[in-house]
């Protein structure tokens, strides 16, 4: 191995001359002074003409065995079909291709890489050298001719003494955003109050989510919950957004506990039906369906960002980063017997935003 | 190899390097190639594995783009609803929208589909979570400084971008996973005061969820940031490329050179062995270890959520900070700000973005230090960057482990309401506590290599004087090893300007230098110094009177004849 000596490549001995740098350097200078270049050892292929032969062997070899495996993966694929069959499910034959496929070309990469390194560490030639860093600042004098240019091309613009022009164009130039700010205008619609209702009202029969039929007062047990829809939610098309957004917005949960172990705030006092209370599943916090019920306690923990809510008092939130209380939708009974809204929420559900408070 | 004779290409026995000849001389006749090649082929790139960190991100961005733009031939950005009969045949009949069902088509239709998938998620954790790394890197070894204040910033968009792509994309499928993560999105966006409403109703095309908003993010996640991404990367690669490469103290480094190999051929074989060499890990992770099996989840319900459901690692501390925040809220005449969201979602990550990018520029207020480096810092020798690196990582952790507050009250079988209180208060004191830990042992690593540098190295070995007393005998170090350990520069404490001038006219400059010495003093006093040569000399000489030449050392040259003999 030899050294290759060029105009480019200097071996460094002198850097604690360097100009700038006095600031943070003790007086009486540094301890050790820099012995230079560090030649490394000899590597065995360097050495001995044996472990040069068993590398270069090595390296085919690995990038002969990445070959075979990107063969592999061609076989695999046709191989490992995942054609499904009537009324089985194919998630096996799904992840034996998957594996398969990914195995072997996972191999085959990693081989070639492995072979690219070896080759460059054990046989590549090249010694370890320094070279020179340029500074990174232009020299004064160019910097001087490159505002000289400036001043020349700015001069010829006239652009200090024509403030018309100058003007003018600052003002078109700062308009030229609004279009663009404007043209996303029909990005969507404007919230109008639609935040403030449900479709919630009078006299709104409550479904089961499950079953979607209504719910009859007598056949709620005593520590049931049940999830709950709108009546008005059957009626909507099968397919479209109309149902998921009725699903984000106006799902509701119902619970049935003793009348005693209620202690509802004040006018809320006929808002459940013997024990039976309603509120909105959509968290206070960030808006995550709440679904975790504790019988015993009837606390509602949202499993999201663990918001924890009282049911038996108001939907208070007694732990967690909510920081409004589950709002309550007041409960009647029809007179067939089934469960009917008094009336919408009396305050918006879901996340608090700015404007909650003003309507 | 040597440039002095270049060797006649054209005469040349061996046809590829004719061919190569021909190129180069076409491309050459064109736009002068030759003349950059000439000075870049062999350019010098230093070793050390903390540099692969920002390769592994770049390896795997390549992966992410290639197995994306398969994953685009398949995959249908519509919220339309339709009734799955595909081959998946626990979905068949379930209503979903056609971006979930064309996510299942992908996995259980198209082979490879579903590795390319996971391929996709897995280089995505892994481009995110080696750019954080990387990032570190920059920052425990001070490469941020001058001149590589804008690849820092550069790099931190880049990190910003790959996580706001990561979550475009997580939401995709939109399968019951990623809608809850949209929905807690959405819950953020209506927090933002004044305009929130109107945003999140810009965004989603009207109330949430829509049947606008896979359709946007598809455009986004796939041109939008990609392009950013993309480009941005070209630039902290020319930037790089053009600064050359940082390198880590040591015999024969210098400010004004770099010590390395030659780009052609090292450098080319290793790093581009080493992209082959992730993709491969990347493909076995993928062949192996399932990540991401929408067709577990569901299509997305809004009023349905599974317990104990964790987003991608990268997004564990937003989640975090939203778990542990306490229930804060201001409302005036009826307009509210929910701090308790606002604050983890848009202040927290907003605050720490900021510090982030403007941290090379407060050090460098506080050394007054406006000189390139690009010789690293050892991290031992500046304590209080190493301290509050380490301080904002638990700070990082602490929210991390927030994130997933019901998984550890499960694992640990204790109420949630304790895991959340305890991580409260951790995020509180943990940092100042890993700071001064951190701090501590900085101190004491340059305390023992101050002590090595003096004295030698402990060698094992105990030594019976005639007078009956104990040593243990150190041996001289190398003096490459030696050199390494004083290649840092001694810091400066920066003391404030007098507060009168000698007439006793007040200073104007001096509550400023004040400000400026008390943070040097912050940064700068504790540090251990290395010694001085005259402190080695003294060192030297007490040896010899207590111990005339007990080591038998040849001395070295210099300073150096210090580092052998005993010390008590």
């Amino acid at each position: 191995m030899t050294t290759p000596k060029s105009e480019e490549m200097t071996y460094p001995a002198e850097h604690s001359e360097h100009t700038g740098e006095v600031e943070r350097r003790a007086a009486d200078g540094d301890p050790i002074p820099d012995p230079g270049l560090h030649e490394p050892p000899p590597r065995y292929t360097d050495v001995d003409p044996s472990a040069n032969k068993r590398a270069e062997r090595q390296v085919v070899g690995m990038f002969t065995l990445a070959s075979v495996f990107i063969v592999a993966s061609i076989v695999a694929y046709v191989l490992f079909e995942i054609e499904p069959s009537e009324g089985v499910s194919n998630v096996g034959d799904v992840q034996v291709s998957n594996f398969a496929l990914g195995i072997t070309l996972g191999l085959a990469l990693l081989l070639i890489g492995i072979g690219a390194v070896h080759w460059s560490r054990s046989l590549m030639t090249s010694p370890e050298f320094a070279e020179k860093r340029k500074p990174l600042t232009s020299s004064e004098d160019v910097r001087q001719d490159t505002l000289a240019s400036f001043n020349t091309g700015a001069h010829e613009t006239g652009f200090g003494r024509r403030k018309m022009i100058r003007n003018s164009m600052f003002g078109a130039l700062a308009l030229l955003p609004l279009p663009a700010v404007v043209l996303l205008r029909d990005l969507g619609p404007l919230p109008g109050d639609s935040k403030e209702h449900t479709v919630w009202d009078e006299g709104v029969r409550l479904l089961s989510d499950v079953t979607y039929e209504p719910i009859r007062a007598a056949d709620v047990d005593l520590g049931q919950l049940i999830n709950v829809m709108p009546e008005t939610f059957r009626e909507l098309p099968e397919h479209g957004p109309e149902r998921l957004n009725e699903r984000a917005k106006s799902p509701v949960m119902l619970v049935r506990m003793l009348p005693e172990e209620l202690s509802p705030a004040q006018g809320r006092e006929n808002w459940h039906i013997d024990g039976i209370i309603a509120y909105s599943k959509i968290c206070t916090h960030t808006g995550c369906p709440i679904s975790l019920y504790e019988r015993t306690t009837h606390h509602m923990l949202c499993p999201c960002h663990q918001s924890t809510f009282d049911l038996a008092d108001n939907g208070k939130v007694i732990f967690g980063p909510a920081t409004r209380n589950l709002p309550q939708l007041p409960l009647a009974v029809d007179d067939q017997g089934y469960l009917i809204a008094q009336s919408d929420f009396t305050e918006p559900v879901g996340p608090t935003y700015w404007e909650r408070g003003t309507r | 190899m040597s440039s002095t004779t270049p060797p006649d290409v054209s005469a040349s026995r061996n046809t590829a390097i004719r061919g190569a000849g021909k190129v180069v001389g076409f491309v050459d006749e064109r736009i002068t190639s030759s003349n950059w090649l000439k000075r870049n082929l062999r350019k010098i790139f230093p070793d050390h594995w903390s540099f692969l960190l920002g390769e592994i991100a770049l390896f795997s961005l390549i992966l992410i783009i290639l197995s994306g733009v398969f994953l685009t031939f398949w995959f249908k950005p519509s919220m339309a609803h339709i009734t799955y009969e595909g081959a998946y045949v626990p979905m068949r009949g379930i209503a979903m929208s056609e971006a979930y069902a064309s996510t299942l088509e992908l996995s259980f239709e198209v082979r490879g589909g579903l590795l390319m998938r996971q391929v996709h998620h897995w280089s995505t954790l892994v481009f995110i979570a080696a750019m954080s790394a990387h990032m570190l890197r920059v920052f425990f070894t001070g490469a941020f400084r001058k001149p590589r204040e804008l690849n820092w910033l550069v790099g931190l968009t880049l990190l910003v971008l790959g996580v706001a792509n990561g979550f475009t994309g997580y939401s995709l499928p939109d399968d019951l996973l990623s809608g809850t993560g949209l929905r807690i999105i959405e819950g953020g966006i209506l927090a933002i005061p004044v305009v929130g409403t109107y945003l999140s109703y810009f965004i989603f095309g009207g109330e949430y969820p829509g049947e606008d908003i896979i359709t946007r993010l598809y455009a986004i996640h796939i041109l939008l940031v990609p392009g950013l991404i993309v480009a941005l990367v070209t630039v902290h690669l020319m930037i790089l490329w053009y600064q050359k490469h940082t390198q880590w103290p040591g015999s024969g480094k210098s400010e004004k050179n770099v010590v390395g190999y030659p780009f052609f051929p090292i450098y080319m074989t290793k790093a581009g062995g080493f992209m082959f060499i992730v993709f491969g890990f990347i493909l076995l992770m993928s062949a192996t270890v399932q990540i991401n099996p929408v067709w577990l989840y569901g299509p997305y319900d809004p009023s349905q959520v599974t317990a104990g459901v964790q987003p991608d690692w990268y997004i564990g501390f937003l989640d975090g900070g939203l778990r542990l925040m306490p229930p804060w809220e201001i409302s005036i005449f009826g307009y509210n700000i929910p701090l308790s969201v606002l604050i983890p979602a848009m202040i927290l990550p907003g605050v720490i973005l900021t510090l982030l990018a403007v941290y090379p520029w407060i050090e460098q207020k506080v050394t007054g230090d406006k000189r390139e480096h690009h010789i690293l810092d050892r991290p031992r020798n500046m304590p209080v960057r190493t301290s509050l690196g380490v301080a904002f990582i638990v700070f990082y952790i602490v929210l991390w482990i927030a994130g997933g507050n019901d998984f550890f009250a499960t694992v640990l079988e204790i109420p949630v309401n304790w895991v959340s209180r305890f991580l409260q208060f951790s995020l509180i004191l943990m940092p100042p506590i890993a700071f001064w830990i951190t701090k501590r042992i900085c101190l004491g690593l340059q305390r023992r290599e101050r002590e090595k540098v003096l004295h030698g190295r402990e060698s094992g070995m105990i030594v019976v004087s005639p007078e009956g007393e104990f040593t243990e005998r150190h041996e001289p170090l190398d003096p490459h090893e030696a050199y390494e350990l004083v290649a840092h520069e001694r810091p400066v404490v920066r003391e404030p300007e007098p507060a009168t001038d000698p007439n006793g006219v007040p200073n104007p400059n001096y509550k400023k230098s004040l400000r400026r010495a008390r943070l040097s003093h912050f940064y700068f006093a504790d540090v251990i110094d290395k010694p001085t040569r005259d402190e080695l000399e003294r060192v030297h000489h007490h040896h010899e009177e207590i111990a005339p030449s007990s080591n038998g050392e040849t001395p070295q040259h210099g300073a150096s004849d210090d580092q052998g003999g005993q010390h008590h």
